[in-house]
């Protein structure tokens, strides 16, 4: 051995500064073995760490299918008030899953949204646009009110009053075999422009929509 | 003959045993095994482990001067901590994480029909709030005494993260009962989450596992609960007191050495 490393001649590995390694080596015995076990390690490592992330991350990126749910006949929801309905929003886990849903008749005095396919009727989500609490419907003052923090929204659904940051979420309508159905929910800007759905407390109007992106997965439907 | 020495107990006079008169022998026999067992049982373990040094470089450390009863605050959250994970790994006995009622069921069967679950939930419902005071109360005294100075940063910084941990745990542990109190609570806390601009829409999605409450909602935050913080929380309480009893603890600031060069000569 020793031999063999005083009659070393190789630049290459004497530049290197690797004592006792062989003539011409390039990489050490003791690196190569070093590297080798870090890397099986990092890949045993990986092989359980990153499909777990990937196991948490997945909902976020599955694909919801568009739900119709009928709620009645034409002739039940007035055009001047109200008529609350309970849908189901998410199957198989009781009255969680549930919501309550106001619908009423488009009614071309109060509305300026444009008419089109999917707002025959006009369905307001009780979620609230504050930090998403309950709303209900008082028919006396004609507006929309938050029992947590004071949101108030007028017939339309759009903020009268409190902290919410933006009119009350639609859900599309349509009709089908004699019975409206409610559809999957939209958000809307002040102007009652339809956007994606957003969570409650995420502006829409100027930059909002850029700054609080919707979800790839749900977007609203094409017009 | 056990190597391992115990410290004399401090007994008043008249409870301490006479010392042995000179030329009696060591009594033998079974009696006198049988006292010995215990000791010569951690002899035996620490023969093979050595653990006893460390706890003697754990336990008896030199305090400083005017050390008091502010100082056991830390001590007192990390029981408040061990009182909520025995409690809580108890409570984990019968709780059913599920949305469609079971969840509530169980909750209500803990409190009105296993024997003492009243008790034992009560302790973790309100052990979690006073566990969140001590923190506050253990980041303040920290703060006061100037304690988070040159060399203890990293035990402030790691500190930090234990108290947002701590949160961490109140906020998913608020949803479990799932009344109508903690749901809309925890919509109201997801939706906050949710205001934080080009992450937070993503976040939310990630906390609910999906854009609404589900099944997998109640699922995640009782595993996030029960497993993936409790779990961060005793590592990093680990390396909080390993980095208090290396750096030691500091003097009051209002202690002063008495005389100039006094800490000098304390050190010589």
């Amino acid at each position: 051995m020793s031999d063999r490393r005083s009659k070393q001649k190789s630049k290459y590995t004497e530049d290197r500064g690797m004592p006792g390694a062989f003539e011409g080596e390039t990489v050490t015995r003791r690196r190569m073995m070093t590297g080798t076990a870090h890397a099986a390690g990092g890949i045993a490592a990986a092989a359980f760490i990153l499909p777990s992330v990937g196991f948490a991350l997945g909902p976020v990126f599955e694909e919801v299918e568009p739900s119709w749910e009928p709620v009645g006949p034409p002739e039940d929801f007035p055009a001047d008030t109200y008529v609350p309905k309970v849908i189901t929003l998410v199957e198989g886990i009781g009255e969680t899953g549930k919501s309550t849903v106001y619908i009423r008749t488009y009614n071309p005095e109060i509305d300026t949204e444009p008419r089109d396919e999917y707002n025959a009727w006009i369905a307001l989500s009780t979620r609230c646009m504050h930090l998403g609490c309950p709303v209900r419907f008082v028919a006396a003052s004609e507006r929309f009110i938050c029992p947590c923090h004071g949101g108030v929204y007028d017939i339309t659904g759009e903020v009268t009053g409190g902290p919410p940051v933006r009119p009350l979420d639609h859900f599309y309508t349509r009709e089908r075999s004699g019975q409206v159905e409610v559809g999957p929910r939209y958000s809307v800007n002040s102007e009652l422009e339809r956007f994606s759905p957003r969570d409650p407390g995420q502006p829409l109007d100027g930059i909002g929509q850029y700054v609080y992106p919707s979800r790839p997965t749900i977007r609203k439907l094409p017009e | 003959m056990p190597k391992l020495k115990l410290p004399k107990p401090p007994l008043p006079g008249a409870l301490t045993p006479p010392p042995k008169r000179p030329g009696t022998t060591e009594k033998t026999g079974p009696r006198a095994g049988a006292k010995q067992s215990g000791i010569s049982a951690i002899d035996w373990i620490d023969e093979r482990t050595s653990l006893s040094g460390a706890a003697r470089w754990m336990m008896f450390r030199k305090i400083p001067k005017g050390t008091n009863w502010f100082y056991t605050l830390g001590s007192a959250t990390m029981f408040a901590f061990l009182s909520q994970a025995v409690t809580g790994v108890f409570l984990a006995m019968y709780y059913i994480p599920d949305t469609a009622g079971g969840a509530y069921e169980s909750v209500r069967y803990i409190t009105n029909e296993v024997f003492l679950g009243e008790f034992v939930r009560g302790m973790h419902r309100w052990g979690s709030s006073v566990m969140i005071i001590l923190v506050m109360l253990h980041m303040g005294r920290t703060f006061f005494f100037g304690a988070y100075k040159y060399p203890r940063e990293l035990n402030w910084v790691i500190g930090v993260v234990l108290l947002i941990l701590t949160y961490v745990m109140g906020f998913t542990g608020y949803l479990l009962p799932f009344d109508q109190r903690s749901y809309w609570a925890t919509v109201v806390g997801v939706n906050i989450n949710g205001t934080g601009p080009l992450v937070g829409p993503y976040l939310n999605d990630f906390i609910r596992a999906g854009p609404d409450f589900t099944q997998s909602t109640l699922a995640r935050f009782y595993s996030i609960h029960m497993m993936i913080v409790p779990g961060l929380l005793a590592v990093l309480i680990g390396a909080h007191l390993y980095l208090v009893a290396k750096m030691g603890t500091t003097a009051p600031p209002w202690l002063k050495p008495e005389k100039k060069g006094d800490v000098d000569r304390e050190r010589a």
